[in-house]
């Protein structure tokens, strides 16, 4: 039953979220500021963490093709392919889900403790759309970070190859170039339009509607956590049966 | 003026307020006091329209508040200001920010006449220097002044503070009470402040509605509550050492 009461109130959120909009003035501030916490504030980690995993994803993939009669060019082609359809939208959104869910989940958590909701409800603000639609415009700019998420991962793949020996440069971009398909660069977008309004959608819900003290900010955020990852990799399934199968 | 009639009100089997009926006028400082959990807070926040009562009407001036439609709750609680217990300062924004937002949301005044507002209010409550400071960088006295601030920004028809003193030393909770004190004389708006404070009680309550379990076992005022034979009353009034002393002297003086 809490799980049903939960969903409903989920959708309620939703739908409060697009009535009764903010005056434009202010929501503007409100909109650069998340803009600035979740998508400008998330470029360091996921460009560290791209360029990183797209090398580890190279060496493994080089040291596992052992037959001499594989050409040396698949290196380039498979890092492609596991960047562009699933370590970019999918791992890059977990990852994101732990530090912009967690963040949003704790800041909107805070203000329910400290009153700070009530303060807004008070002056008669609708407080769903206050504080939940400028994260979700701002993570609508989210497509913007899988795409540098992309390109530093196949940058990483690039260098690895390169500097540990595996295959030339000249080897490692005819497998980046080759069959490419730009469907699954449509593909990766939808997904990640659907996991940016996950993003913003489930911390916010688990912020807005928890009860309880200080203590208690930090058990929502962990399951807002929790449920966004769930969700994330639910929905990553169905799309792609949807979509590539 | 704010009429209550009958208000109740439950969350799950728990009923809080049992049937409340009250009137408080304006341009006067209204008490409601209890001890914790006799259904103040719950009180406050049903006048404040946070929480719908299952039963019972609470008029703003003829205004039946169930009665109204959604745009009208709207403007009608864009003419109350709020004083939280904890202040409620939006953390993320300065004083003069915090002061601002209401005039921000609901006028369509230029930069520079919110900014006189601003200084104006700021000013009125000895705060005229700490326009750029954090929430996080006042002490608790400030942070009260400029949650009283910003609920006065907007000129409102309807002031309610809850336990406005709490965490504050004597001194800086008399300077507070008079302030609200002030403000409410000088705007003539009808205020209502929750608190278990007898200072207040004794400095600013010119009228005093006194909870018991969710029921209003009385009211008066500041000049009848140290006279009242109400058992409850004089067992929360006198339950300090400090007012059994000061009772005991009137008894004997009065003998």
């Amino acid at each position: 039953m809490t799980y049903l009461h939960n969903i409903g109130t989920y959708f309620l959120m939703i739908k409060e979220m697009f009535r009764k909009p903010t005056k434009w003035s202010v929501m503007k501030t409100l909109i650069f500021k998340d803009i600035d916490d979740l998508i400008m504030g998330s470029l360091g980690i996921v460009a560290f963490i791209s360029f990183f995993v797209g090398g580890v994803v190279t060496i493994q993939t080089a040291l596992n093709i052992d037959n001499p009669l594989i050409p040396k060019y698949l290196v380039g082609f498979a890092t492609r392919q596991s960047v562009i359809l699933e370590f970019a939208p999918t791992f890059i959104s977990i990852i994101m889900a732990g530090k912009v869910g967690s963040f949003i989940t704790s800041s909107i958590g805070t203000m329910r403790v400290t009153e700070q909701i009530d303060a807004l409800e008070v002056m008669g603000i609708n407080t769903i759309n206050y504080l939940v639609f400028p994260k979700f415009v701002a993570m609508m700019l989210y497509p913007f970070v899988i795409s540098i998420a992309m390109f530093l991962g196949i940058l990483g793949g690039m260098a690895a190859c390169i500097y540990g020996g595996f295959s030339t440069l000249e080897d490692y971009i005819t497998g980046v170039q080759m069959d490419f398909n730009t469907f699954h660069i449509t593909y990766a977008f939808v997904k990640t339009i659907v996991f940016a309004f996950l993003l913003a959608t489930i911390p916010s819900f688990y912020g807005y509607y928890m009860k309880g003290g200080a203590l208690e900010v930090g058990k929502a955020s962990t399951t807002s956590f929790v449920w966004t990852s769930v969700m994330i990799i639910l929905l990553n399934y169905l799309l792609t049966q949807l979509m590539l199968s | 003026m704010i009429e209550v009639k009958d208000l109740h009100k439950s969350f799950g089997e728990t009923h809080i307020l049992k049937g409340v009926s009250t009137a408080f006028e304006k341009g006067k400082t209204s008490l409601v006091i209890g001890q914790s959990g006799s259904g103040k807070t719950v009180f406050l926040k049903c006048l404040l329209g946070l929480f719908q009562p299952e039963k019972g009407t609470i008029a703003y001036d003829g205004k039946i508040y169930s009665e109204l439609s959604d745009d009208q709750k709207r403007d009608l609680r864009a003419e109350m200001g709020m004083v939280f217990q904890g202040s409620a300062l939006f953390d993320s924004m300065t004083i003069a920010e915090n002061v601002m937002f209401p005039l921000r949301m609901f006028t369509k005044q230029s930069k520079s006449e919110m900014q006189d507002r601003v200084d104006f209010v700021l000013k009125r409550v000895n705060l005229e220097d700490a326009h750029n400071k954090m929430p996080s960088e006042a002490s608790g006295g400030m942070q009260k002044r400029v949650a009283i601030a910003r609920a006065i920004v907007n000129h409102p028809k309807y002031l309610f503070c809850d336990e406005p003193n709490s965490g504050l030393d004597p001194k800086t909770a008399i300077v507070i009470d008079n302030l609200i004190q002030e403000i409410t004389d000088e705007y003539n708006i009808t205020t209502i402040i929750n608190s278990h404070d007898m200072n207040s009680v004794m400095e600013i309550g010119e009228k005093i509605v006194f909870l018991k379990d969710g029921h209003k076992a009385w009211e008066g005022s500041n000049k009848t509550i140290f006279k009242t034979d109400n058992e409850a009353v004089t067992n929360f009034v006198y339950s300090s050492e400090l007012f059994k002393k000061v009772r005991q002297m009137y008894i004997e003086e009065r003998q």
